[in-house]
């Protein structure tokens, strides 16, 4: 019971049909992630194409909506090479690192359920359940947990490889990975200490009133979680990690065929699940008015969806705009901006909360923090500037 | 469950001392971690299996294998070389002491081992809330002391890696060793092939890196 927290699906007796249905619910999730990593790829390829003024995949179906199947097959039936320096178990044990958070951390989504009245509820051939796979107790930390074995994936594929570029590509990759998850934890920690809770599940529902917490994760932990994101998906314009010019193809050079084909989808998933996880723990999840009745139970999937889709193209939209950054920069974004952003609000979150507490003046625990925030971000600003100013007296020194 | 947990463990354990391989030691030593995770969350403790895995495995092997792969020790090491004189008989001598000394520990206290739990009691609303009691309440003079010295720590480090900005930092042996082979490679280019742009930008260089390496000398002596 405890480990599968509070489902009512599996409170009581877990008998043949409750497993039935829970079998049915990993199928579903995995078919479903699947497929719309497949959509996603085409999606992005068609979207990309128009914003440069081209057409792109047409061949495969209407629309060239099956280019990905077509690619996917393609790869499957070539030629597995295995370099000679390559370490070979750990060579094959990388795309699998990868994979498997990804499809783990979307097991943690509610995809449905109406939240404002039953609680995220629904009935599945009889059964109560939530429109979600697993409701751990520790929630969202196990996706942070994932996306720290995730790094493992990218490291060992660089370095298995044995070859020059993929273990450059990887060291950047883990040294980004771990600078961004700093952030991206903390945003997160945010998110905790406004729902008082890590399940997603209790999260979500937390957001079915009508400003869904909006003010307080809504938009600064919203966008840094955002750009943490992306930089822990390795995507454009934090794609330093494979970048062509200067590293051929980066962490996985020396890989062909399936496991290539492994590294390209467990990109992809990722880049779904975090949207989910945004949606999830930002947007509301499924939340969202129900206007028709007679098919109440899908209008949360279908807020669920649009609000996917949007945060989709969001990230679509940057790779297609925004130039690649230097690797400087990158740690620079990470550590001197990001990071004291995303501590400070959490500083804030705590102290409105300890104010909440003891009844002291709202307007005045803002202004104190506001002025908090001021005097340590000029400090730090001033710091860093003094600390680029030595660094090209040096280097005028030589 | 708990047997799957321990073999997950032990294997790992030996696999960290038997592998030859510094990545696989590590990779092994992963494995390790993750079976202590299960058994927390065999233990209900859910919160510390997920922070196990997140700063465990996620950073501090992630830093050695990171260190590991920068400083390019990746390699099957000699092991006929003793780095240390007397390290290994005194290996031997101290792990069969401490094997002898858990064994006298089952022996002696076979009647208070037995594989159950401590306390069978509640843990109360959730592990998070104790954890969070004891860390923040009863020992948070303790939690902070912790924390004061880790910033000393960052704080040190910083400092330890940052470089000074009045006295130039000498460069290292092999920088220099590099720059005399370069000159010599210099010269010799400019002594067979006379005259051209290239040679001459050549024999620029060759004189700006004499001035280098000269002033290296002195610094050196």
């Amino acid at each position: 019971m405890s480990v599968f927290a509070v489902d009512p699906l599996l409170a009581g007796e877990v008998g043949l049909e409750v497993l039935a249905v829970v079998l049915f619910k990993v199928l579903v999730v995995f078919v479903l992630l699947i497929v719309s990593v497949m959509l996603m790829i085409w999606a992005e390829r068609k979207i990309i194409s128009d914003m440069q003024n081209r057409i792109g995949p047409t061949r495969a179906g209407p629309w060239g909506i099956l280019q990905t199947l077509a690619d996917g097959l393609k790869l499957i039936f070539k030629e597995d090479l295995i370099p000679d320096n390559a370490n070979r178990t750990v060579f094959k044990l990388a795309p699998l690192l990868t994979l498997v958070p990804a499809f783990l951390t979307f097991s943690i989504i509610p995809l449905g359920g109406d939240f404002t009245d039953k609680d995220g509820v629904i009935s599945l051939f009889g059964n109560d359940t939530y429109l979600q796979l697993a409701d751990p107790p520790i929630g969202l930390l196990l996706f942070l947990a994932m996306s720290s074995v995730a790094v493992y994936g990218i490291m060992l594929a660089g370095w298995s490889s044995g070859s020059k570029y993929p273990l450059l590509g990887s060291v950047r990759a883990t040294s980004q990975m771990i600078s961004y998850e700093a952030a991206l934890g903390l945003t997160v920690a945010a998110v905790f200490l406004q729902s008082g809770s890590f399940s997603t599940h209790t999260i979500v529902s937390e957001q079915s009133v009508w400003q869904w917490n909006m003010w307080f994760t809504g938009f600064v932990p919203m966008a840094i979680f955002m750009i943490a994101a992306t930089a822990e998906l390795n995507r454009p314009p934090f794609d330093l990690v494979e970048a062509e010019q200067e590293l051929v193809g980066g962490f996985h050079t020396e890989y062909s065929s399936i496991r290539f084909a492994l590294f390209y989808l467990a990109e992809f998933m990722n880049t779904i699940t975090i949207s989910a996880i945004v949606v999830t723990i930002f947007l509301g999840g499924p939340n969202g008015p129900i206007f028709i009745d007679a098919v109440a139970w899908l209008w949360p999937i279908l807020w669920f969806t649009v609000k996917l889709f949007a945060l989709l193209f969001t990230f679509i939209w940057m790779r297609a705009t925004l130039p690649r950054f230097r690797y400087d920069q990158l740690m620079d974004l990470g550590w001197k901006v990001l990071t004291p952003v995303a501590l400070g609000w959490l500083l804030f979150l705590g102290a409105r909360d300890v104010a909440n507490d003891r009844g002291w003046n709202p307007v005045l625990v803002v202004g104190v923090a506001v002025t908090a925030f001021a005097v340590f971000g000029a400090l730090l600003l001033r710091a860093v500037r003094m600390g680029k100013q030595v660094r090209e007296l040096e280097e005028m020194r030589g | 469950m708990f047997i799957a947990a321990a073999l997950i463990i032990l294997s790992g354990a030996m696999g960290v001392i038997v592998a030859r391989n510094p990545v696989h030691s590590a990779l092994f030593l992963v494995q390790t971690l993750f079976g202590v995770a299960a058994l927390f969350v065999l233990q209900e403790a859910h919160f510390l299996a997920a922070v196990q895995v997140i700063v465990y495995a996620g950073a501090i092997v992630i830093l050695f294998l990171f260190v590991i792969m920068l400083l390019g020790v990746d390699k099957v090491e000699d092991l006929n070389v003793e780095p240390i004189a007397g390290q290994r008989p005194l290996a031997v001598v101290i792990g069969a002491a401490g094997i002898g000394l858990m064994l006298t520990v089952l022996v002696i206290a076979t009647d208070v081992i037995s594989g159950a739990h401590s306390s069978t009691g509640p843990l109360g609303e959730s592990d998070i809330d104790e954890i969070a009691k004891s860390i923040f309440g009863d020992y948070v003079f303790a939690f902070q002391l912790t924390g004061v010295l880790l910033t000393i720590a960052v704080v040190g480090a910083v400092v330890l890696a940052r470089r000074a900005a009045t006295d130039p930092e000498p460069i290292p042996e092999s920088a220099y060793d590099e720059l005399v082979a370069a000159q010599i490679a210099a010269r010799e280019s400019t002594l067979t092939a006379e005259g051209g742009d290239g040679t001459a930008q050549d024999g620029e260089e060759t004189t700006d890196d004499g001035e280098d390496s000269a002033d290296d000398g002195e610094a050196e002596t």
